[in-house]
């Protein structure tokens, strides 16, 4: 009992069985079917798969965005499922951090309060050692005062990243977070979300079709129909690429 | 969370500058009527104040016919010589003055016509010399029975100067008098007249004469007291000294008194202009409504983001509402200082108008601050409120997917409107019939208000079909069909823009099918029920209504063709103690033989001394019956009782009560105010007409008309009205303009992607412009062709429910309402002007970029 205890506290994030369906008769899609999965505390955990896969259904329903049409999603010892919207919010606002491939930055306001955006949203005060060891991680110390139009496309993430990480959630999801970028953006913000889980013990998932991307974090788990069908630990670029195209093939035989 | 607000705020401030202009307007309207009535009233108050400036004490007779304001001004009969000598032996009175002062010298201008007044009195008064108040500017005081002196604005108004001979027309004397006019005096302060009246000064002799109509009497008496003596002790020993029968008052209770009076009229006159800024906020209301609706949508991924990073759906209200605040604030201050502005404007137009009319400082009630920020705040709020309950709806997840908003069913706005105005019918039914006892105002005023309510919701119904029916004239090249698929892909937004102009479109069309209907009722009415070739009558532009010489009733009768003569007397009096209009026919005959009265008992074709005449309606409501005795108290003399000898089918244009000719002597003004000619058979028209012309000469005040010319005459008043109506109108459809443009700028915003896409794909900018112009016109016409519609409704319902008050008449007004379709037109490609522009300078790059 004390060792499933024990081994629960390090699990950030668990699906058990979910199914995810959408639309109902003909027009039904079964976006998940029977996902079992558990992200570990401080690990950088990929989810990947082709298009249509269900990998952002799954993300999303993790990150109780989306409801599950069956079975059950935690997040630390927070059951998520059955959450309703006041709990749901008070979820996002202390246990979830989100990067979204579209930036998405309030245009309006400066990167600074982009960042201090869901810590005044709670109405908490950002611990400033943290907050200055955030602020200088992703070395934007200088663009503060900048608005999201003024900044690259790199550095915007960069802000995005930083506002996930400054209230210090649970978990960070991060939805495809280089898709807009080019290599280069993409890589100083790959490498500073692996860098925000190996010096800081953050805990991210990340949604990816890129397998270089996917190449950072310590474990990919691969989806394939609504099924989790695989598994790497350490990937590199060419493992993933393998267990990709091994992926692709009788998916296309299927069909 | 407050800043981020604050932020996305002054972002977005040109997409709610129009919204906040429809509540700066609204606020405007409110604010500027209680700047000016309240302006006006102490204007008033100063002119009242400096008129009984040197009174201590005032004595004057009480009134025989008590009226409250609505009914008339009451009259004093006046005071005799002997209570001045009374008055005089009271200890503590230093002086006492007899004065003369009544309306109805009228001067007859260097045009031959008479200076008339739009309002302010025409009075006429015994010379009482010169005074702190009141000098003389030019030449001497009057000293023979023929000299006078006239206040500066009249002398101005008439065109005269000292030395010319003046005529004067007054009520006692059948005919105008000349004078000398000797002198002219001005006011303290350089002011030419005292709140705009005209003012002509006799000597005691002949004021008493022409005004009062006896020798050795007074309107009033003025009492200045010795030094030391207050005026209240001094008015309770004058009250004790003068016996019953008599107002002893202060000068500060007479001039609150006289003021009260107006203040009165002027808030009846607030009520009014408030009326309309209540329809102007009503459309403003649509137009908030609408943008931040349009807003939100546009919204939809920024307040996504806002719930996914842990902001709640209360929070995302509160930033909706605290923006709404914001708007209602600046709008409020902006509509405060504009309705100040406005209110200053209108005072002082107002003060030229009544001939000079000194204006006090100008005044910020509390109640135009209280009533602007009132008004802004909450109309903004309650218009937000809803868009903000959407926002709060908004799913996080919206945030990461390009979430197709799905076209939400109608039903709910649909069957809600529909009982929204069933409601409204149902009140406006329960007012109408009469069925709503005291509340019948408000509660045919809450049925409009339902019914534009449930029309606006059911309007997204309609639009589908009409829309689609409207834009199949434009569809023939592809930027009209573009545009007229365009304005149906929102219906809800189509329809909220449309009904906004529903609003005031159909209260115009509404307010001129009851009057139109009423113009027609009335003339047909008066074609049938006067059987006069030629009617003498006045326009009437004071309180006073224009008479004329008794005699000339007596000389027409012997014109040769003229078969029948009936001069109207009319007055408020008490009977049995109900102030009632009475009319006098100086030929009982005529009742009959030109107004087409029928006997519904007794007999009404003569009238003896003691007896009058009840009509139908009045004697049933009063419990009358041939034989009744009733007590009859006139504006002069003692109460005298009458035998009711018969009574007379009412219609509109009978009076209450006829009482016999002898009785005009003891009215307000003893002269006729209409006389009516009925011809032999053969006689013509034309013949006569001159001949009663020639006897009309020295009645400068009236003049002899064939009886359509009169029945127009007496109908124009509405026509005035209407104009009125449907200028102050034309604000809340100015509102809904604003509206329109409002919703279009923001689509074109919405659609930047969209429009850069086309314009990639070869629309010309000259097709984009003309698709925007197609949308915008789609959208005015329906909202014209609904306002049309309702407001015919409106009116027919009206109408119908008016058929017992003699609106028999159903006028529907075609041509203004083809009229307005027009308009909403030139409404629609006006509207369409810049949104259309912003459209055709995209840029087409950055367009497809944007997101």
């Amino acid at each position: 009992m004390t060792a499933t205890v024990g081994r629960e506290a390090q699990v950030a994030a668990r699906a058990n069985d979910v199914w995810k369906v959408y639309g109902s008769g003909e027009a039904q899609v079964m976006a998940l079917r029977g996902v079992s999965a558990e992200f570990e505390r401080g690990r950088f955990t990929a989810i990947m798969g082709p298009s249509g896969s269900g990998k952002s259904t799954l993300m999303h329903c993790l990150a109780g965005l989306d409801s599950v049409t069956r079975g059950t999603v935690m997040i630390g010892d927070t059951t998520v499922t059955g959450l309703g919207d006041a709990g749901l919010t008070r979820l996002r606002r202390d246990k979830v951090g989100f990067i979204f491939q579209q930036f998405n930055l309030l245009p309006t306001l400066t990167a600074q309060e982009n960042i201090l955006l869901p810590m005044s949203i709670a109405g908490r005060k950002p611990d400033p050692a943290w907050y200055d060891t955030v602020i200088d991680t992703v070395g934007l110390r200088d663009r503060l005062g900048h608005r999201p139009a003024q900044l690259s496309g790199g550095q915007q993430q960069r802000v995005a990243c930083a506002r996930a990480l400054v209230a210090r959630p649970e978990v960070i999801f991060a939805d495809e977070p280089t898709g807009n970028l080019d290599s280069r953006s993409g890589a100083e913000v790959l490498n500073f979300l692996r860098n925000s889980v190996r010096e800081h013990g953050q805990t991210i998932v990340m949604v990816t079709h890129d397998p270089t991307a996917a190449a950072y974090a310590d474990r990919v788990v691969f989806l394939a129909d609504g099924q989790i069908v695989s598994e790497l630990i350490e990937p590199t670029a060419e493992t993933v690429l393998d267990t990709m195209k091994k992926l692709d093939t009788p998916v296309e035989v299927a069909r | 969370m407050f800043r981020a607000t604050w932020k996305s705020l002054l972002a977005r401030k040109v997409r709610l500058v129009l919204s906040g202009l429809a509540v700066v307007l609204g606020v405007m309207f409110v604010s500027g009527a209680f700047v000016l009535t309240d302006t006006l009233g102490r204007s008033f108050d100063q002119v009242f104040a400096d008129a009984y400036e040197g009174v201590d004490v005032n004595v004057n007779a009480t009134p025989k016919v008590a009226l409250d304001e609505l009914e008339g001004e009451p009259v004093s009969p006046p005071v005799p010589a002997a209570l001045l000598e009374r008055v005089r032996t009271v200890a503590g009175v230093a002086e006492a003055t007899g004065i003369i002062a009544a309306d109805g010298a009228l001067m007859i201008g260097s045009n031959g016509k008479v200076v008339t007044s739009f309002g302010p009195p025409q009075l006429g008064e015994n010379w009482l010399g010169e005074s702190d108040l009141l000098t003389l500017r030019e030449g001497r005081e009057p000293r023979a029975d023929d000299e006078i002196v006239i206040n500066a604005a009249l002398a101005q108004a008439a065109g005269v100067k000292v030395g010319d001979r003046v005529g004067v027309q007054t009520p006692f004397k059948s005919k105008k008098e000349d004078f000398h006019l000797v002198g002219i005096f001005g006011f303290s302060g350089g002011r030419d007249s005292l709140g705009g009246a005209n003012e002509i000064a006799f000597t005691t002799p002949v004021a008493q004469r022409l005004m009062l109509g006896e020798p050795d009497v007074f309107t009033n008496i003025s009492v200045q007291a010795v030094d030391g003596v207050g005026e209240e002790k001094l008015r309770d020993d004058i009250a004790a000294a003068v016996g019953d029968g008599y107002q002893v008052r202060t000068g500060e209770q007479m001039s609150a008194d006289a003021a009260a009076g107006l203040k009165e009229g002027l808030s009846f006159f607030n009520k009014i202009l408030l009326g309309f800024a209540a329809v102007a906020l009503l459309v403003g209301t649509f137009l908030i409504l609408n943008t931040f609706s349009i807003i939100v949508a546009q919204r939809t991924r920024e307040l996504a983001l806002m719930r996914a990073i842990g902001a709640s759906g209360r929070q995302i209200i509160g930033s909706v509402v605290l923006e709404a605040i914001a708007v209602g604030l600046i709008a409020s201050v902006l509509g405060l200082a504009a309705g100040i502005g406005v209110g200053a404007l209108l005072a002082y137009l107002f003060g030229e108008l009544a001939g000079g009319l000194a204006l006090a400082g100008l005044g910020v009630p509390a109640a135009a601050v209280i009533g602007a920020f009132g008004v802004g705040l909450v109309i903004t709020v309650v218009a937000a409120l809803l868009p903000a309950l959407r926002a709060a709806r908004i799913p996080p997840i919206a945030a990461m997917q390009d979430v197709a908003t799905p076209d939400r069913p109608l039903t709910k706005v649909t069957v809600s409107g529909g009982i929204v105005t069933a409601i409204g019918a149902t009140l406006l039914f329960l007012g109408l019939s009469g069925n709503a006892g005291d509340l019948t105002l408000q509660t045919i005023l809450g049925g409009v208000f339902l019914a534009f309510i449930g029309m606006a919701l059911l309007t997204p119904l309609i639009s589908r079909p009409v829309v689609g029916l409207l834009g199949a004239v434009f569809a023939w090249s592809v930027p009209g069909k573009l545009g007229r698929l365009n304005s149906g892909r929102n219906p809800r937004r189509t329809a909220i823009t449309a009904a906004a102009l529903m609003v005031g479109i159909a209260l115009v069309t509404g307010v001129t099918v009851i009057l139109d209907s009423a113009k027609s009722s009335i003339s047909a009415l008066a074609e049938d029920q006067i059987n006069a070739e030629l009617v003498i009558s006045g326009v009437q532009s004071g309180p006073r209504p224009p008479s004329f010489d008794p005699a000339v009733l007596e000389q027409a009768a012997a014109i040769p063709g003229v078969q029948l003569v009936d001069g109207e007397y009319g007055d408020m009096a008490e009977v049995d103690g109900k102030a009632t209009w009475v009319a006098v026919s100086s030929n009982v005959a005529a009742l009959e033989r030109i107004f087409s009265a029928k006997a519904t008992a007794g007999d009404i074709s003569r009238l003896g001394p003691d007896q009058m005449l009840f009509s139908s309606d009045t004697a049933k409501s009063r419990n009358v019956s041939v034989g009744s005795r009733v007590t009859v108290q006139l504006s002069r003399g003692e109460a005298r009782t009458y035998t009711v000898s018969g009574i007379y089918q009412s219609t509109e244009l009978t009076s209450p009560v006829v009482l016999p000719p002898q009785a005009a002597r003891d009215f307000a003004i003893p002269q006729p105010i209409q006389g009516f000619l009925q011809l032999a058979p053969g006689a013509r028209v034309e013949d006569v007409r001159p001949q009663v012309e020639t006897l009309l000469a020295d009645n400068p005040q009236v003049s002899v008309a064939d009886r359509a010319a009169f029945i127009k005459q007496q109908t124009s008043q509405l026509d005035g009205l209407l104009q009125m109506i449907q200028i102050l109108l034309a604000l809340a459809i100015v509102i809904a303009v604003l509206g329109i443009i409002n919703t279009l700028a923001l689509s074109v915003l919405e659609r930047t992607r969209e429009l850069g896409l086309l314009r990639a794909i070869g629309l010309r900018r000259a097709q984009t412009m003309r698709m925007i112009t197609v949308e915008a016109v789609v959208i005015s016409v329906f909202g014209a062709l609904l306002g049309v519609a309702v407001g015919t409704g409106l009116g027919a319902a009206v109408v119908e429910a008016l058929k017992d008050e003699g609106i028999t008449d159903l006028v529907l007004p075609w041509g203004q309402m083809g009229l307005f379709l027009g308009l909403a037109a030139i409404i629609g490609v006006v509207a369409a002007v810049l949104p259309a522009i912003r459209a055709a300078r995209i840029n087409v790059l950055g367009a497809i970029a944007h997101d």
